[in-house]
C-alpha cells in the first residue's frame, strides 16, 4: 500500500546517506583519537578527553584527547626541526606532495562527507557538493603555487613555523585553506580543529601519513579554548593564522603584538545582501536560500542583511516566505533537507538569545509554518522585517539561520547603509544593470563582492575582511604574501644607537642681517596650520644649536587631520594616471629646491653635501618610481569557475597614519608616504621627531603640486604620543610606523580595537638608500587591501 | 475492474472541474517590458535543485508511476504508418507491466498514459487503436515543426485535427514573433490558435532552443498565458537543444506568477531529450518546488517523450525485484 499512499500524496521519504563507513572508521579508532605530532599518534601527557557528538541526534561519535601546553610545545617543536628539510626539498617536492594530499581527498570524498555532516551537523549535500570538493581543489590550487613558487615569488622565502586555529563551520575547508597555502609556501604548520569538529582533521592526518609526508611538517593538536591559548603564546610560532570570532580574534592580536609573529585573521561578518528593484527576484531567492541558509546561516560572510529596495520590498518577502515553507531541516545526512543542525546547545541558545532580543526591540519575526524535528539541535529559517539599523540584531553577527531584513529608496542609501558596520568581510548585490552593478561594488566596504550571486568561492580568489572582519587574504595569489616574508627583510637588524655628527660641511654664507624669523607650522586639510596646544618644541641642528621651533601636536590636532584626510575623499576617486600626474609635479617642485633640501639636511644631521644631495636625489627617484606605480600596480582577472570574471583589485585602505623613521627624514618621509598615496590613500604623517624640519619644508611644495587638501597632512611634535593617538583612531584604516620595538607594540595592540591593518617595524630599521628596502612592492602591497569581486554571466 | 475504473475518472473530472481552464487576458505590455531574467542565477538554482531532494525506495517508484501517468507518448517520424502508432497506443494503455504493478500493489490503479501525440494523419489511426480507454490524442499543429506557413494554413490544419478528433493540439508558436519582439503579433496568433482549438486543449510550443535567452523565453510564456494557452511546452524535439531544466525553471516560474496574478492554473510540458528515469525525477520534484504539488497531475504537467517509458520500466522492475533490468524484458512501444 505504501507505493499507492505516496503515489497519491507524493511526499518526499527517507534518503539517508549510509554511515556505516564513518562508523567503521570510528569503530576502528575505538572512537578513541590522539594527538597527531611529528608523524605519530602521540597521547597527550596528560590524558584528558572530550567527546565529540553528533548534533542532528546528539549521539556520542568519538573522545578527542585535550592537548596541553606541553603537547602543544612538542608539536612546535616538530614543525620546527621538520623546517629545515622541508624548505631543503624544494618547490617541486612541496608540489607533489600537495597534489597527493588533493588527490588523497579526493579518494576519500564520501568518507570526508559523511563524517564532517555528522560532527558539524551541515547537510551532506552541502559537505558532498560543496566543502570537500573545494578543499580538494585548494590543495590543487596551491599544488600549483608550491611548484611555481621560486619562479613567481623568487624575493620571498617561507615565513617558518605557523600556528593555525580553525572554526567548526567548514572544518575541512577550512584546513585546505590553512595548510595548503602554507605548505606550498614552504611553511611547516601546527593546526588545531574546533573542538566541535576534531574528526575530519584527524582523517586528514592519516592521509599525510599514507602519502608519506615528512614527519612533524604537518601536526595536527585536538582540544578548546586553552589549547588555542597555548598556541598562540608560544615563543617558538612564526606567524598565527585564524579564522574565528572577532572577539578571539582580537585577543590573538593583543597577545601578539611587539612579538614580530605575523598574524592574519578571519572574522565575523554582517555582510549585507542588496537587492535592487531590477533584479530577477526569483533568483534573488535562490541567492537569499545560498546566502543565510547555507550552512544553518553559520557561515562568517552568510548575507545576513537583506538590504532591499523600498519598491519592491514587499514582493520579495513574500516570496521569501513562501520558499521558506518549502525548505526542509533535518538529520545532516537526510539526502532532501535544506538545513542541518546548529553546532551544539551553545550556539543554539546564542541564536534564541539574539531572536528574542530582536523581538523584544519591535522586529517583525516571520517563522514557517512547519516544526523543527526534536530529536537534534535545530532552529527554522527565520525572517526579520521592519529592522533598523539600530535594532540588535541588524549590527550583532548571529551566526544561525536569521535574515534581517530593511529597505533602502536609493543607491547612495544602500551603499551607506550596507557600510554602516564595523564589519566587512563579504556583500553581494543582485541588478540586471550592469552600470549600477559596478559603480555600487567598489563602494563596498568588503572583501568580496558577489554580484548577482553569492557564496560562491574558489581556490583561485582570495578571501578576506575589511575592517573588523579581520586582514590578511587566504587563496589566489594574494593569499600567498601571508605565508612569505620578503628575503631582503631578514637583512633589517636592530639598530646601533644614532650619533648625531658634529657639523663639519660648509654652510652656506650667512646674511649679515638677522634673519627672519620663520614659524614652521603643520599642515592639516592644504592648510598651514598652528597646533591646538599652543606650545612648541625646539629643534636643534646637528651641532647643537637652535634652528627653530615645530608645533607641539596633540589629539586634537590628529583628530583634525583624521578629519580633514576623510574629506579628500576625491583623491582616491581619481584615477591612477591623475594621481601620478600630481606625484610627477611634486618631483619637479622638489627638484627645483634640491640645494634648500640639502643644506636642511646638513644643517640637521651633520651629514656631508654628498650625502646630503643623494638623499635629496633618491626621493625624487622614489616619487618617480611610486608615481610610475599609481596606474600600473593594479589587479588580476582570477581563473575561478567558468562563466565568472573574478576580478581582484588592490584598493587604497583610506586614511593611513604614517609615522616616519627618525633617520634620513627627508628620504623616510618620502618613501613612506608618497607609495601609501599613489595607491590612492590619504596621508596623516608624523614626521621624524629628531628632523620634522625636513617634511614641514615640504608643504609649500605640496601645495603648489595641485594635491587637493587633505590628501596629506603633517604632525609634528612627539612622535610616541601622536602614533598611540593615531594608532588608536578609529576612523583610521591602517597605520604604519617606522620606530621603536616598544612603539609597534603599542601600535599593533593599540589597532586590535578596530582591527587596523598595521605594519610597524620592530625596532629593526630599515636602509632607505637600499633600492630592497627602501624602495618596494611591499610598500605598495601594504597600502592597499584586495577586494575581490565575483560577477557571473550569461544572457 | 469497471468499477474502479469510474472512481479513476470521476476523480480526474473533479480534479478538471477544481481546475479552471484558462480564458486569457489583455496583453499587458508592461508586464513583457519589466521582465529581466538572471541566466547564471537559474542555472544555479536548476543545477542545485534535484541535488536538494532524493527520492529512493518506494518513493521513487511511487513518483516513477506518477511520471508514466504524466507522459503525452509521442511518436512524431516521417516514417510513422498506422503499424508502429498503433503499437504506441496498446502501450499507452498497458504502459508497465501487469506483473510489476501488482508487486507494488498498483494494478487496480489503472496506471496509463497521460496522452498519445502524433502528427495529423496519423489521428484516425490512433483513435482506433485507443478506442475504449479514455486516452486523448494530442496532435502537432500549425506547420510543427518551424512553423513557417500561413496563418490561414495553420488555423485550418489545427480545425481539421480536431475534427479528425484530437483533444490536444500542440502548436508551435512563430518564433519570429519573439525573436522581433512582435509580442502583438504573437499574442493574436496564439488567441486565434486558442479559439480554433474549441473544447481542445491548447499546448503552446515555444521550441525555446530558437529563443535565444530566458527573457525571451519567458516574456514568450507570458504572452502564450495571457493568450489562452493551457499549457506551455518547451519544445518540439526537433531542434538541436529541447528541454533543459533551466529553460523549464524560468518556464515553471512564469506560470507561478500568471496564477498568482489571475488565479489560474496554466499546465507544463517539457519535451524533448527527457529519456532516463532520473531525469523524470529531477522535473517532478522542479514542479513540486516551484510550483507546488498541485501541479503533479496529468492535467497540469506532461513530459513529451518517447523513450523515457522504456527506462522507467526497467526501474520499476528493479525496484520490484533487486536485479538490474533489461530493455528487452519489457514490451516495446
Amino acid at each position: 500500500m505504501k507505493v499507492k499512499s505516496i503515489f497519491n500524496n507524493l511526499e518526499y521519504g527517507l534518503a539517508p546517506e549510509s554511515s556505516s563507513a564513518a562508523n567503521e572508521w570510528l569503530d576502528k579508532h575505538k572512537r578513541k583519537f590522539t594527538l597527531f605530532i611529528d608523524g605519530q599518534w602521540q597521547t597527550s601527557t596528560a590524558a584528558k578527553y572530550f567527546v565529540s557528538s553528533n548534533p542532528s541526534n546528539k549521539k556520542l561519535l568519538a573522545k578527542i584527547s585535550t592537548a596541553n601546553a606541553t603537547d602543544v610545545d612538542k608539536a612546535v617543536k616538530a614543525a620546527r626541526k621538520a623546517l629545515p628539510k622541508w624548505v631543503k626539498l624544494g618547490a617541486h617536492a612541496r608540489a607533489r606532495y600537495l597534489y597527493a594530499m588533493a588527490r588523497q581527498i579526493q579518494k576519500y570524498a564520501r568518507l570526508f562527507a559523511v563524517l564532517e555532516s555528522m560532527e558539524n551537523g551541515k547537510p551532506i549535500r552541502e559537505s558532498r557538493d560543496i566543502d570537500i570538493p573545494l578543499a580538494a581543489r585548494h590543495f590543487y590550487h596551491h599544488a600549483g603555487w608550491a611548484q611555481l613558487r621560486d619562479t613567481e615569488l623568487r624575493d620571498y622565502k617561507e615565513v617558518g613555523v605557523i600556528a593555525q586555529i580553525i572554526p567548526w563551520n567548514f572544518p575541512l575547508l577550512m584546513l585546505a585553506w590553512k595548510i595548503a597555502p602554507a605548505l606550498a609556501m614552504g611553511n611547516t604548520v601546527v593546526l588545531k580543529p574546533a573542538e566541535f569538529t576534531s574528526l575530519t582533521a584527524l582523517l586528514f592526518a592519516e592521509l599525510c601519513q599514507q602519502i608519506g609526508l615528512p614527519n612533524g611538517v604537518v601536526n595536527i593538536i585536538t582540544g578548546a579554548g586553552p589549547t588555542g591559548a597555548a598556541l598562540v603564546e608560544h615563543k617558538g610560532i612564526d606567524k598565527i593564522a585564524f579564522t574565528g570570532s572577532t572577539e578571539v580574534g582580537r585577543v590573538i592580536r593583543k597577545a601578539t603584538a611587539g612579538t614580530g609573529k605575523k598574524i592574519s585573521l578571519e572574522l565575523g561578518g554582517k555582510s549585507p545582501f542588496i537587492v535592487f528593484d531590477d533584479a530577477d527576484l526569483d533568483t534573488v531567492v535562490e541567492g537569499v536560500v545560498d546566502a543565510i541558509w547555507f550552512n544553518q546561516g553559520q557561515v562568517c560572510c552568510a548575507g545576513s542583511r537583506l538590504l532591499v529596495q523600498e519598491s519592491v520590498a514587499e514582493k520579495l518577502y513574500k516570496k521569501i516566505k513562501s520558499r521558506m515553507e518549502k525548505l526542509r531541516v533535518g538529520d545532516a545526512l537526510d539526502k532532501s533537507i535544506d538545513l542541518g543542525a546548529i553546532i551544539a546547545p551553545i550556539q543554539l541558545r546564542s541564536i534564541e538569545k539574539l531572536v528574542k532580543k530582536g523581538v523584544e526591540e519591535g522586529g517583525h519575526l516571520w517563522q514557517p509554518s512547519w516544526k523543527c524535528p526534536t530529536d537534534g539541535y535545530y532552529y527554522p529559517p527565520t525572517l526579520f522585517t521592519e529592522v533598523a539599523p539600530a535594532s540588535s540584531i541588524a549590527q550583532e553577527e548571529i551566526f544561525g539561520p536569521v535574515l534581517v531584513a530593511m529597505t533602502f529608496r536609493t543607491h547612495e542609501e544602500a551603499i551607506k547603509l550596507a557600510n554602516n558596520t564595523r564589519y566587512g568581510l563579504a556583500a553581494s548585490l543582485w541588478t540586471e544593470n550592469i552600470n549600477l552593478a559596478l559603480e555600487v561594488a567598489p563602494k563596498i566596504k568588503a572583501g568580496t563582492v558577489w554580484i548577482n550571486c553569492t557564496n560562491v568561492f574558489d581556490a583561485a580568489a582570495g578571501f578576506g575582511g575589511y575592517r573588523e572582519s579581520g586582514f590578511g587574504r587566504e587563496g589566489g595569489k594574494e593569499g600567498l604574501y601571508d605565508y612569505l616574508k620578503l628575503k631582503s627583510d631578514e637583512k633589517l637588524t636592530t639598530p646601533k644607537k644614532v650619533v648625531q655628527k658634529k657639523l663639519t660641511s660648509k654652510a652656506l654664507p650667512l646674511s649679515v642681517l638677522p634673519e627672519i624669523d620663520r614659524t614652521v607650522k603643520m599642515y592639516i586639510g592644504g592648510k598651514q596650520t598652528r597646533p591646538d596646544s599652543g606650545y612648541s618644541l625646539p629643534i636643534e641642528s646637528a651641532s647643537g644649536k637652535f634652528i627653530t621651533c615645530v608645533g607641539e601636536g596633540s589629539r586634537k590636532d590628529i583628530r583634525n587631520a583624521v578629519e580633514a584626510a576623510h574629506a579628500a575623499q576625491s583623491w582616491t576617486d581619481m584615477s591612477g594616471h591623475a594621481r601620478a600626474q600630481i606625484l610627477y609635479y611634486l618631483a619637479e617642485n622638489l627638484t627645483i629646491r634640491k640645494e634648500e633640501f640639502a643644506n636642511r639636511l646638513i644643517q640637521l644631521l651633520g651629514v656631508s653635501a654628498s650625502e646630503a644631495m643623494l638623499e635629496v636625489s633618491l626621493s625624487i627617484e622614489h616619487i618617480y618610481t611610486y608615481a610610475a606605480y599609481a596606474d600600473k600596480y593594479d589587479g588580476h582577472v582570477h581563473h575561478t569557475i567558468s562563466r565568472h570574471v573574478t576580478m581582484a583589485m588592490p584598493e587604497a585602505l583610506g586614511v593611513m597614519g604614517i609615522v616616519c623613521a627618525n633617520e634620513t627624514p627627508l628620504l623616510g618621509f618620502i618613501s613612506s608616504v608618497i607609495p601609501a598615496l599613489a595607491m590612492g590613500n590619504r596621508v596623516v604623517a608624523i614626521p621624524s621627531e629628531l628632523a620634522p624640519l625636513c617634511a614641514t619644508d615640504l608643504y609649500q611644495i605640496i601645495e603648489t603640486s595641485d594635491f587637493p587638501a587633505g590628501v596629506i597632512n603633517i604632525i609634528t611634535g612627539r612622535k610616541e604620543e601622536l602614533t598611540e593617538v593615531l594608532a588608536k583612531h578609529d576612523d583610521v584604516d591602517g597605520v604604519w610606523y617606522f620606530g621603536t620595538k616598544e612603539g609597534s607594540k603599542i601600535v599593533e595592540m593599540s589597532a586590535a580595537e578596530n582591527m587596523k591593518r598595521t605594519w610597524v617595524n620592530y625596532g629593526k630599521p630599515r636602509n632607505w638608500f637600499e633600492l630592497n628596502h627602501g624602495e618596494q612592492e611591499q610598500f605598495l602591497r601594504q597600502a592597499t587591501q584586495v577586494k575581490n569581486i565575483w560577477i557571473p554571466y550569461g544572457a | 475492474m469497471e468499477l474502479i475504473r469510474e472512481s479513476i475518472y470521476m476523480t480526474a473530472t473533479k480534479h478538471s472541474e477544481t481546475t479552471q481552464r484558462n480564458q486569457g487576458m489583455p496583453l499587458d505590455l508592461d508586464l513583457i517590458k519589466n521582465i529581466h531574467i538572471n541566466r547564471s542565477g537559474v542555472e544555479r538554482r536548476a543545477n542545485t535543485i534535484a541535488a536538494r531532494r532524493s527520492v529512493k525506495k518506494d518513493w521513487q517508484a511511487a513518483w516513477l508511476l506518477k511520471a508514466v501517468t504524466c507522459i503525452d507518448l509521442t511518436t512524431l517520424g516521417g516514417d510513422d504508418t498506422p503499424g508502429n502508432v498503433l503499437r504506441l497506443c496498446i502501450k499507452a494503455k498497458q504502459p508497465v507491466r501487469e506483473d510489476l504493478l501488482a508487486a507494488m500493489k498498483m494494478d487496480d490503479a489503472h496506471i496509463q498514459v497521460a496522452a498519445v501525440c502524433v502528427y495529423h494523419n496519423l489521428i484516425p489511426t490512433a483513435l482506433a487503436a485507443l478506442k475504449g480507454s479514455n486516452i486523448p490524442i494530442a496532435a502537432v499543429s500549425t506547420g510543427f515543426p518551424a512553423g513557417q506557413i500561413s496563418l490561414e494554413q495553420k488555423l485550418f490544419e489545427i480545425k481539421k485535427s480536431v475534427e479528425a478528433g484530437a483533444k490536444e493540439i500542440d502548436i508551435v508558436i512563430s518564433r519570429a514573433h519573439v525573436l522581433c519582439g512582435n509580442w502583438n503579433a504573437l499574442y493574436e496568433e496564439v488567441k486565434l490558435f486558442r479559439k480554433t482549438c474549441g473544447d481542445a486543449h491548447l499546448k503552446t510550443i515555444l521550441e525555446t532552443g530558437d529563443l535565444s535567452t530566458l527573457t525571451n523565453i519567458v516574456k514568450a510564456s507570458h504572452v502564450c498565458m495571457m493568450a489562452g494557452a493551457d499549457f506551455i511546452k518547451t519544445s518540439t524535439g526537433k531542434a538541436s537543444v529541447n528541454a533543459t531544466l533551466p529553460v523549464s525553471l524560468v518556464m515553471v516560474r512564469a506560470i507561478r506568477d500568471y496564477y498568482e496574478r489571475t488565479g489560474i492554473k496554466v499546465g507544463f510540458k517539457p519535451a524533448g531529450g527527457i529519456q532516463k528515469a532520473k531525469q523524470a525525477l529531477d522535473w517532478l520534484i522542479l514542479l513540486k518546488e516551484e510550483l507546488g504539488d498541485e501541479w503533479l497531475c496529468p492535467e497540469l504537467f506532461r513530459f513529451g517523450a518517447s523513450s523515457l517509458l522504456a527506462d522507467i520500466e526497467r526501474q520499476l522492475e528493479h525496484f520490484v525485484t533487486g536485479r538490474y533490468s533489461a530493455s528487452y524484458r519489457h514490451p516495446m512501444a
